[in-house]
């Protein structure tokens, strides 16, 4: 890798530079700086030069959000399947199975968070680039009925290209199916925080994305219905600097916070806290 | 698109022709031929049956997007009376995309909202093409509160290639304004009664589509993705008629794929020739299957309507265990 030689030259000190391996360093995209990937890992994947916030897994954002060895992760023998029989669905599947792991594109999980007890649904753009399918949606549904029963607030990380093509309408149908269980949230005065993160586009922005009592969402994503590919090809033009981004939305008031990543659980917990419910006031007219 | 003839439709057209020239020479003849076209009409109608009993996935996607087809404000002006539109989300715009307003079916008060295509070209730029702003779901919102407020149930009309993918949309929340419908319509207190009378292109239909009874008319199609774009995604080829072809096969968007996979409650059968072919006899239908689902759903209380409609959705979706 010749940009890494390069890059090591300028930015590393000699003596770390024999010491570790090359396959252990990663490069920040956005502005190059190289570092230890332990260390990046160790930051929470936000790069330490430029503070940009780095993909992250799954599995990471639940030890970011959790309280330590309170993890539990639910719902894990739902497995897609190949309803629609559609061409290499199957094999798609089996690699990201291979490679992302078994929990779809939607982890979820319950445990605390600052002590309170809550529902975690992360999804993982690692899997079929977290596309909604019949296994994501229903996980949400489950999550959100356990919170239904045991009365925890709901949290779900997004990160998603939208609904999976590979299950046709059927994945269409998640987006009314995860916004009809949040009503059922809503009835019942059950908070959800939503947070955003980088790329919440299509089928996914356009339902239970959206829909959260509060809406956070991290440094630079993207977030948007049609991606920005797409928007490029009706337009026929480039788009504007920084269009889409998690800032723009804040500006035109999509969203309620942008926030960095090192400071996620405490703001939500802040929100979790101010989103109970209070008892009705009894009023000051005897009359 | 446009209004010239299907390819696959070739033959009908022609034969129409020379039924229509047949006939004009012989008025103008004073002839009666009669006798003479009893066989072609015959011929016609069962040369329209074979076509339309056989149409591919891709050629149901032509149909539904034909535009002489009816449309929304076509079904409002068949099959209702006493309509006054109304118009605009009272924040930004009137999306001509999408039309509503207070109608009566049968004597009965309803709320319609539907999409709204054009005809020629300046009409489709004015309605642009039934793709809907955030406005336009905004407004659908409002008229759907407003119907609530007065018990009265809502009928939609799904006919959209998608919600508009712009940066006016982008910048209003377009994602926010189908993800507030989907919510709202899983809460509303009054039947809801939706209806594809079209194409049923992904995100920008649902967002009328959160309904009590979804029915589909038999040629029209209802998908997460246009075939264009599932080709060109997939299979990085969205023009070539092989690729769309297979894309609209594996998509499964046609009416009898709904019923199949649990989607859909009904498919009202079109007339000979499609719906485009006698648009008073394809009014005709609609009027009575959603008339018929109205009565049974008036019958449910609005707790136990609402519940059996969120049921109805969370039931969505094939997966093992
Ligand atoms: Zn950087």
């Amino acid at each position: 890798m010749a940009w890494f030689r390069k890059e090591k030259k300028v930015r590393e000190p000699r003596r770390e530079r024999l010491e570790i391996p090359p396959d252990v360093w990663e490069k920040c995209e956005a502005c190059g700086h190289t570092d230890i990937r332990e260390k990046l890992v160790r930051n929470w994947h936000v790069c330490p030069s430029c503070e940009f916030h780095r993909r992250m897994r799954a599995h990471e954002y639940a030890a970011l959000l959790l309280d330590e060895g309170s993890i539990e992760e639910t719902e894990v023998d739902l497995k897609s399947t190949d309803p629609l029989q559609f061409p290499d669905y199957p094999a798609r599947l089996k690699k990201a199975l291979g490679t992302a792991g078994d929990s779809d594109a939607i982890l979820t999980a319950t445990g605390t968070m600052e002590r309170m007890p809550v529902n975690l649904g992360v999804m993982d753009f690692a899997f079929m680039g977290g596309s909604m399918g019949s296994v994501v949606g229903e996980k949400i549904a489950r999550l959100a009925q356990r919170s239904l029963e045991k009365k925890f607030p709901l949290i779900i990380v997004s990160a998603s290209g939208g609904a999976r093509m590979q299950e046709g309408v059927l994945s269409l149908m998640q987006m009314a199916k995860t916004s009809a269980v949040l009503s059922q949230l809503h009835d019942r005065a059950i908070p959800y925080v939503s947070i955003l993160t980088n790329p919440t586009t299509g089928g996914v922005s356009a339902s239970f994305a959206m829909l959260g009592d509060a809406i956070l969402a991290e440094p630079g994503a993207v977030i948007g219905f049609a991606g920005p590919r797409v928007i490029r090809q009706t337009l026929g033009q480039d788009l504007p600097e920084g269009f889409q981004t998690a800032e723009f939305l804040l500006e035109r008031g999509m969203v309620d916070h942008v926030s960095h990543r090192h400071q996620l659980k405490q703001t939500v917990g802040r929100l979790l806290r101010h989103m109970s419910l209070k008892p009705v006031a009894s009023g000051w007219d005897t009359a | 698109m446009g209004t010239s003839a299907l390819e696959f439709e070739k033959p009908i057209v022609e034969l129409e022709r020379q039924i229509e020239e047949m006939r004009r020479s012989s008025a103008e003849q004073s002839i009666n031929i009669t006798a003479e076209l009893a066989p072609l009409e015959h011929r016609l109608a069962e040369l329209r049956r074979e076509v339309y009993r056989n149409l591919t996935p891709v050629q149901k996607v032509q149909v539904a997007r034909n535009s002489r087809r009816p449309f929304t404000l076509d079904y409002v002006k068949l099959c209702f009376t006493d309509f006054i539109e109304l118009h605009g989300d009272r924040a930004f715009r009137d999306d001509a995309a999408i039309v509503g307003g207070w109608a009566r079916l049968e004597g009965e008060t309803v709320m319609i909202i539907g999409h709204q295509r054009g005809r020629d070209t300046k009409e489709n730029i004015h309605r642009n093409f039934g793709m809907p702003h955030p406005e336009g779901y905004r407004k659908a919102l409002r008229l759907m509160k407003l119907a609530e407020k007065f018990h009265v149930p809502v009928l939609t009309f799904i006919d959209t290639p998608g919600a508009w993918a712009g940066l006016g949309a982008e910048e209003r929340g377009q994602s926010e304004a189908i993800a507030r419908n989907l919510f709202a319509m899983s809460e509303l207190q009054v039947p809801i009664v939706a209806t594809v009378i079209g194409e049923g292109g992904s995100g920008g239909a649902l967002a009328l589509g959160v309904a009590d009874r979804i029915l589909m008319f038999e040629h029209s199609v209802y998908s997460v993705i246009t075939v264009e774009g599932c080709a060109a995604i997939l299979w990085k080829d969205g023009k070539s008629p092989e690729m769309r072809e297979k894309a609209a096969s594996a998509l499964r968007i046609t009416a009898p794929d709904l019923l199949e996979l649990g989607i859909i409650d009904e498919i009202l059968p079109e007339p000979e020739g499609g719906a485009h072919a006698d648009h008073a006899a394809a009014a005709a239908t609609l009027a009575k299957h959603v008339g018929e689902q109205l009565d049974e759903l008036r019958k449910l209380k609005p707790e136990k309507l609402v519940r059996r409609r969120r049921e109805k959705f969370m039931k969505m979706g094939q997966f093992e265990e």
